[in-house]
C-alpha cells in the first residue's frame, strides 16, 4: 500500500535531516539542491515509481531512475536507504574513505539502487534514453525516469539527447528538470540565460508538464501522474519541477550560497530545530 | 623464416562489418549505434538485417556513447561505430564516466585510426587514441592487423563482459592471418621465431614487421615477430619471454610515440628486465594530408623504418 501524504511529508522531513547531518559530518557535499529535490525524490520512490523488491542492475519489469545531477547525492542516498536499498546506518559513511556512498553516485562500489555514475554533468539524459530504448526492445512496458538540474542543461550533450528522443519517439521516458534557477556562480539567468526551458523542449518535440509547487508532495504526485499519463503517445515527456533550493531550512533558501557548502555546528542545530525527527535519525 | 601469404588486400573495417553481421545472427542482445557513418564503418548489413537493433544517432557522438551505456541496462551489448577520433577524444568524459567508471558492457568500435586515413588530414587522423583508452581503468584496448583478425576480434569482444575499445582502419592492407581464426583477448600471437631482436607490432604495422623480418633475414639477422593485438591487458609474459631470448626490442605502431604500445612495452621491460628498445611510431606530432603510403613513408612507419630500428637496437645490446 502506498503511503499517504502525511507519511510522505514525515519521510521528507527525515530525509532533510539525513541530508544536513551527512554533509555536516564531512563538512562537504551539496545540501542546497538536495533539499530542493527532497519532496520530489520521496514522492518518486514512494508514490510514483513501480519498483521491484531488492535491486538488480538490469531493472527489467520495473521503473528505473537515473540521477544526472549527481552532486545532489545526499538526497538520493537518503531516499534509497529509506526505500530499503541499503541500511540507513550506512548514510554515516557518506564521503568517507572506503564508503559505497561516494561524493557523487557510482556503480563502482556496488551500492544498490545506483545504475550509473554521475557527477560530470550533462550525461544522464543520454543514458536514460538508451535505457528507455532497451526497455522497448525487451518489450518492457515500464518507464525510465531521470532528474537533471536546470543549470545542467547548459551542457550540449543534453540537446543531442533531447533531439534524439523526440526524433525516435522515445515516449517511455519522463525527464524531470529541477528548475530552481540557481547554479554555483549565481542565478542561471545571469550565468548563462537559457530563456524559456519549456519552450525549448516543446520546440524540440517533447511534451512538457509543469509542476509549479515543486516542494509540495501532493502537487508533485499530481504532476507526475499527469506526466505518466502522457507517456506512450509518441513524445518523450519533460517535467519542469519548480523548486526552492535549500527548501525546509530558512537560511538556505532564496540563495545559491548553499549549493556546495555544509552547515557548521550552530547552523546544523538551527536546521535540526526546523526539521524535528519523524522516523528516527540514522 | 615462416612465410606469410597475403590472400588479397582488404580493409580492416570490412572485417568489423563482417563480424558485426555475424554477431547480428548469433547474438540477439547485440545492438549497434552509429553516428552518421554507416557506410564508412561497414554497418550496412547489420542495419539491413536487424533494423530494430540498429540506432542511427546522427552527428552526436556524446549522446551515442551515453545511450550505449544506458542500453546495457536491460542486457543489451551495444557496439558503437564512428571514426577513431570521434570515438575517443571527442567523447572522452562520456566514456570515462558513463562507460568505464560505470563498468558498462559497451564496445567502442573505431575506424579510420591513424595516418592511413589519408587525405582528410590531421583533424581526422587520431594518433593519441590508444593512450587515451588504455589509461582508463577496466578498459580493454585492441588494435587489429588485418581483415580476418578484425572480424575475429569483433566476434570475441561480444563474449567479453566489460568495456572494449576496438581500433581498426580505412585502407586495404594485406590479409594474412587465418580465416575464421580464434581471437584470444590479451594473448600475443607469435608470428615468427627469431633470436637476434624482438619486433612487437600492432595494427597495420604487423605486416610491415613481417616484411622487415624477411629483409633482416637476408642480412643475416634473425628477428622474432610478435603481433600484439591487445594493448591492454598486455601479454607481458610473451614479451618478457621473447626479450629474455633476444635481448632487445623494436615496437611498431601507427600511433604517437607517447602513450602507445611502445610505452606499455617499455614499462613492462623497465619493471622486469630492462633492455634496449627502439620505437617505430609518430614522434609526437600531428599528421597531414597525403596518401596512406606517402604518409607511412614520411612518418617512418613502414618495413624500412623497422629494419633500421632493428639494426640500431641490436648495436645497443
Amino acid at each position: 500500500m502506498k503511503p499517504n501524504t502525511q507519511q510522505l511529508n514525515d519521510l521528507a522531513i527525515q530525509v532533510r535531516r539525513d541530508i544536513l547531518r551527512m554533509v555536516h559530518a564531512v563538512n562537504s557535499g551539496h545540501p542546497g539542491g538536495s533539499l530542493g529535490c527532497t519532496e520530489f525524490m520521496v514522492a518518486l520512490y514512494q508514490a510514483i515509481m513501480d519498483r521491484k523488491e531488492g535491486f538488480d542492475m538490469d531493472g527489467i519489469n520495473e521503473d528505473i531512475f537515473f540521477l544526472s545531477n549527481g552532486h545532489i547525492s545526499p538526497v538520493f542516498y537518503s531516499v534509497l536507504a529509506r526505500s530499503g536499498y541499503f541500511p540507513v546506518s550506512e548514510l554515516a559513511t557518506f564521503r568517507k574513505l572506503d564508503s559505497r556512498l561516494q561524493g557523487h553516485p557510482t556503480t563502482h562500489e556496488g551500492l544498490p539502487g545506483i545504475r550509473m555514475a554521475s557527477g560530470s554533468l550533462g550525461q544522464g539524459l543520454s543514458v536514460a534514453v538508451g535505457a528507455a530504448q532497451t526497455k522497448k526492445l525487451n518489450g518492457d512496458k515500464h518507464l525510465v525516469y531521470s532528474l537533471h538540474g536546470d543549470g545542467e542543461l547548459q551542457e550540449g550533450q543534453n540537446w543531442e539527447a533531447i533531439m534524439y528522443a523526440s526524433a525516435y519517439k522515445v515516449d517511455n521516458l519522463i525527464a524531470t528538470i529541477d528548475v530552481n534557477g540557481k547554479q554555483i556562480d549565481g542565478p542561471t539567468d545571469e550565468v548563462l540565460n537559457m530563456g524559456s526551458i519549456g519552450a525549448k523542449f516543446l520546440a524540440f518535440g517533447w511534451d512538457v508538464v509543469e509542476i509549479q509547487l515543486g516542494n509540495n508532495i501532493e502537487a508533485i504526485i499530481a504532476g507526475m501522474l499527469e506526466a505518466k499519463a502522457r507517456t506512450g503517445k509518441g513524445r518523450p515527456v519533460c517535467v519542469l519541477l519548480h523548486t526552492e533550493m535549500g527548501n525546509g531550512v530558512d537560511y538556505m533558501m532564496h540563495t545559491h550560497a548553499w549549493h556546495g557548502k555544509a552547515p557548521n555546528d550552530e547552523q546544523l542545530a538551527k536546521a535540526m530545530e526546523q526539521n524535528q525527527i519523524t522516523l528516527g535519525d540514522y | 623464416m615462416k612465410k606469410y601469404t597475403n590472400t588479397g588486400n582488404k580493409d580492416t573495417r570490412s572485417g568489423f562489418g563482417a563480424g558485426l553481421t555475424e554477431l547480428g545472427q548469433k547474438n540477439e542482445n547485440v545492438v549497434a549505434l552509429c553516428a552518421d557513418l554507416i557506410g564508412s564503418l561497414k554497418m550496412d548489413d547489420f542495419k539491413k538485417n536487424h533494423p530494430e537493433r540498429f540506432f542511427q544517432v546522427g552527428i552526436a557522438e556524446a549522446n551515442m556513447i551515453g545511450m550505449a551505456a544506458g542500453m546495457t541496462i536491460g542486457g543489451k551489448i551495444p557496439f558503437t561505430g564512428t571514426f577513431a577520433n570521434f570515438s575517443t577524444g571527442r567523447v572522452y568524459d562520456q566514456i570515462r564516466q558513463s562507460v568505464a567508471y560505470s563498468g558498462k558492457n559497451v564496445k567502442i568500435c573505431a575506424s579510420h585510426a591513424g595516418l592511413t586515413l589519408g587525405e582528410d588530414g590531421a583533424t581526422h587522423q587520431i594518433l593519441e587514441d590508444i593512450g587515451l583508452m588504455k589509461m582508463l581503468p577496466g578498459m580493454t584496448v585492441i588494435n587489429t592487423c588485418d581483415y580476418n583478425q578484425t572480424k575475429a576480434a569483433t566476434l570475441a569482444i561480444a563474449d567479453h563482459d566489460g568495456p572494449v575499445y576496438l581500433r581498426f582502419g580505412r585502407p586495404s592492407v594485406p590479409n594474412f592471418t587465418p580465416e575464421n581464426g580464434t581471437f584470444e583477448i590479451g594473448k600475443a600471437v607469435m608470428l615468427n621465431e627469431g633470436t637476434d631482436v624482438t619486433i612487437i607490432a600492432t595494427g597495420h604495422l604487423v605486416w610491415e614487421a613481417l616484411e622487415a623480418a624477411e629483409a633482416l633475414e637476408a642480412k643475416g639477422i634473425s628477428a622474432e615477430v610478435i603481433n600484439i593485438h591487445t594493448i591492454k591487458p598486455l601479454d607481458e609474459e610473451a614479451i618478457l619471454k621473447s626479450v629474455a631470448k633476444t635481448g632487445c626490442v623494436v615496437t611498431a605502431e601507427e600511433h604517437n610515440i607517447l602513450g602507445g604500445l611502445g610505452e606499455s612495452v617499455a614499462r613492462t621491460l623497465a619493471l622486469n628486465n630492462p633492455a634496449p628498445q627502439e620505437f617505430v611510431a609518430v614522434n609526437d606530432s600531428f599528421g597531414e594530408s597525403g596518401t596512406p603510403d606517402q604518409l607511412m613513408e614520411k612518418y617512418k612507419l613502414n618495413d624500412t623504418a623497422i629494419v633500421e630500428a632493428a639494426e640500431k637496437v641490436i648495436k645497443r645490446k
